[in-house]
């Protein structure tokens, strides 16, 4: 047979005219349909555009351009049982050591915590044989040890725990004692801190005065050895080679996101004894109403639903909040002006943010992004705040705080006669 | 130490700078600690700067000082040892000044050096001190949110006022011209680590963006800066009685810690 191809002109004819009758019935003879092969006039192999793609759920076709990474490749994957555990990274002897003193705001690990053990992970990543060592004072909530969690996730190789009342309280000076024991123990190469007020600042600062260190305050940056701090009055950077005290700034660096740690606890070194010449004399009650809004941890907000007024501000002295408003209950002259929340009013950041009867308009949505629990209570099941809540509850206002401000007073009625809470005018 | 004897207050004063004019003036948290000493009934409050003379000194006198004591330096010398030395000459109780300084490099370290150098203890983030009953002196210190804690320190002690306390009065021009500028010769000390400073204009900082964790593709990244999760959203009681549905609120507050339940220890 001669290798010349030989041209049916009237073959080619039917296959490139999609509309003639015998179209499919020549596709199928010329091979498997979409996957036909069509030579032009000329002998070449061409490319049919229209069998790009394939047809999608709802009958439009569709053309897959991300090369396989959309969700229609994910889909097919889903019976299968992954192990979705992060790769967990060993370091047996460790030779030399980096230490961070997270703040572990209410025994919790922080963004800013996290930011920096990130940091200290990137620096410890120049050698196969740095740890990184958290050095906690005081007591951890339940599940930030677990291994599948927390510190462990943070990037933490070893943990060093000082636990017990003693290290509840504000107490520097055993802090320090024990940063400069920990300091003789392990020489680290690095102290690393997040830059907080009164936690992370003042024990760098401490440590650094007696290391007789020159500290790199309100970091922002390392790279290349150097690190970049902010300056007095934010108007200047300084930067400078790396010293062995560093304070940093939130968003120094981002946090551990690809791998687990083992958190090993150590040994804890012998403390001398202190003579605390500072004595903590415990939280001062503090009236929620003279808080700064934006501040406040704990507000409860009203809103339209509210009908009985005396009895929400009832109901925020007994809780102990800070009162605030949606601005329909500003409008109508319920609530000052100051303690409207929302785009237009104040953005909080309360750690626990209580809404009675607010539907949640956008604004007001936007005013509570920084809140880290909302609770709803409200008559409308369907509406926006019930979405953003992880609490809602679907009731009357008014029987609902009735029953709340029942509870929370026979939940203190046992302890009120210790008056262990010392009170400032 | 009794305590019918005028407590002597020094107050650690330092020229600031106006954070968008750059123009001198009084630091603010070093005036507001001048004003917390000026509120302390039968305290005799005295003045300490060192550094290079000033005319934004003049606006603490403003406040209501005849003097200040002004411990000439150079701007590359380290102050800390001066002032070290002008205190132990003066030996008063108690030294006040601010957290930050609003110029240079403004880590902080004056008052925790100078208190390890006395060998005094340090305070810091304070907002308000008074006499306690038993010889100790009660300060109240400013926490985050607002709150407060009370502490009790003996003199004498050096503290850092927290940006939380009272605010400065204003500075009256008149006797700002009249108080006095008294220089204080002491030896100044060289501070060589300085050298390795650089100073630029403040950059912004970048924003941070969420990435994606295993991105491969410009689409998902872009997927994850720009999508905003969708929310979950929480539990919801609808059914419950009104007691239950207070209950569960109840036990969220208690458990994120917001009500104080008092354990009986």
């Amino acid at each position: 047979m001669s290798s010349i191809i030989r041209k049916d002109p009237r073959k080619n004819w039917i296959l490139r005219n999609r509309l003639h009758p015998l179209h499919q019935q020549m596709l199928v003879a010329e091979g498997a349909g979409n996957n036909a092969v069509v030579r032009g006039p000329s002998g070449l192999i061409r490319k049919n555009p229209h069998n790009i793609g394939f047809i999608g759920p709802n009958g439009i076709k569709r053309i897959d351009r991300l090369g396989g990474s959309g969700t229609v490749v994910a889909a097919g994957q889903r019976g299968e049982a992954v192990d979705t555990r992060l790769p967990l990274v060993q370091i047996s002897n460790p030779e030399s050591w980096i230490v961070v003193v997270p703040d572990l705001a209410g025994g919790r690990l922080t963004s800013h915590d996290r930011d920096v053990l990130g940091q200290a992970r990137q620096l410890a990543a120049a050698n196969p044989a740095c740890a990184v060592v958290a050095l906690v004072f005081g007591d951890l909530s339940e599940n930030l040890a677990d291994d599948s969690n927390g510190l462990a996730l943070a990037g933490v190789d070893r943990l060093l725990h000082f636990s017990g009342d003693d290290w509840n309280g504000y107490c520097p000076e055993q802090e320090l004692a024990a940063m400069l024991a920990v300091h003789r123990q392990l020489l680290p190469q690095h102290w690393l801190f997040p830059d907080t007020h009164l936690s992370g600042n003042d024990r760098a600062l401490r440590l650094a005065t007696r290391l007789e260190e020159r500290p790199a305050m309100h970091a922002w940056q390392i790279r290349d050895g150097r690190v970049t701090c902010r300056a007095g009055s934010e108007r200047n950077d300084v930067t400078r080679s790396l010293p062995k005290v560093v304070a940093l700034l939130a968003e120094c660096a981002m946090p551990v996101d690809d791998s687990r740690h083992e958190v090993l606890p150590m040994a804890l070194p012998e403390l001398p004894g202190v003579l605390a010449r500072i004595q903590d004399a415990g939280a001062v009650a503090v009236d929620p109403n003279q808080i700064a809004m934006a501040e406040a941890g704990f507000i409860l907000s009203a809103g339209n639903g509210i009908h009985d007024w005396e009895q929400f501000h009832e109901a925020a002295r007994v809780l102990g909040a800070t009162e605030g408003a949606s601005r329909v209950a500003v409008d109508d002259g319920f609530m000052p002006r100051f303690r409207q929340v929302g785009a237009t009013g104040t953005w909080v950041t309360a750690r626990v943010y209580v809404a009675v009867g607010i539907s949640g308009a956008v604004q007001h949505l936007q005013g509570i992004g920084a809140c880290e629990k909302v609770i709803a209570i409200n008559t409308d099941a369907g509406c926006d705040m019930v979405k953003r809540a992880d609490l809602s509850v679907i009731g009357d206002s008014q029987e609902i705080l009735a029953a709340l401000i029942e509870q929370v007073k026979a939940l203190r009625q046992p302890a009120a006669s210790e008056g262990g809470r010392h009170h400032v005018a | 130490m009794s305590l019918d004897k005028s407590l002597k207050v020094r107050v650690l004063v330092s020229v600031g700078q106006h954070p968008k004019s750059g123009r001198e003036r009084r630091a603010d948290q070093d005036s507001r600690a001048l004003e917390l000493a000026l509120g302390m009934p039968g305290f005799s409050v005295g003045l300490l700067h060192a550094g290079s003379e000033s005319p934004a000194l003049r606006e603490y006198l403003g406040m209501g000082v005849k003097a200040i004591d002004v411990l000439k330096q150079p701007s590359s010398a380290d102050v800390v040892p001066a002032l070290v030395q002008a205190l132990r000459n003066d030996s008063p109780d108690l030294v006040l000044c601010g957290t930050r300084a609003e110029t240079g490099e403004a880590s902080g370290m004056t008052p925790y050096r100078v208190a390890n150098a006395l060998g005094w203890p340090l305070v810091p983030a304070v907002v308000s001190i008074s006499r306690g009953s038993d010889g100790t002196y009660e300060v109240l210190q400013a926490l985050p949110r607002g709150q407060r804690r009370l502490l009790k320190v003996r003199t004498p002690f050096v503290a850092t006022v927290d940006p939380a306390a009272a605010e400065a009065r204003q500075s009256a021009f008149g006797p700002a011209q009249r108080g006095q500028l008294q220089a204080v010769a002491v030896a100044s000390v060289a501070d060589p680590a300085a050298n390795d400073l650089e100073f630029s204009p403040a950059r912004k900082r970048p924003k941070r963006i969420a990435a994606a964790r295993k991105a491969t593709t410009a689409a998902e990244r872009f997927k994850a800066a720009t999508v905003k999760s969708a929310s979950k959203g929480g539990q919801v009681l609808v059914k419950e009685t009104a007691a239950e549905k207070a209950s569960a609120i109840l036990n969220l507050l208690v458990a994120e810690g917001v009500i104080a339940v008092d354990s009986p220890s």
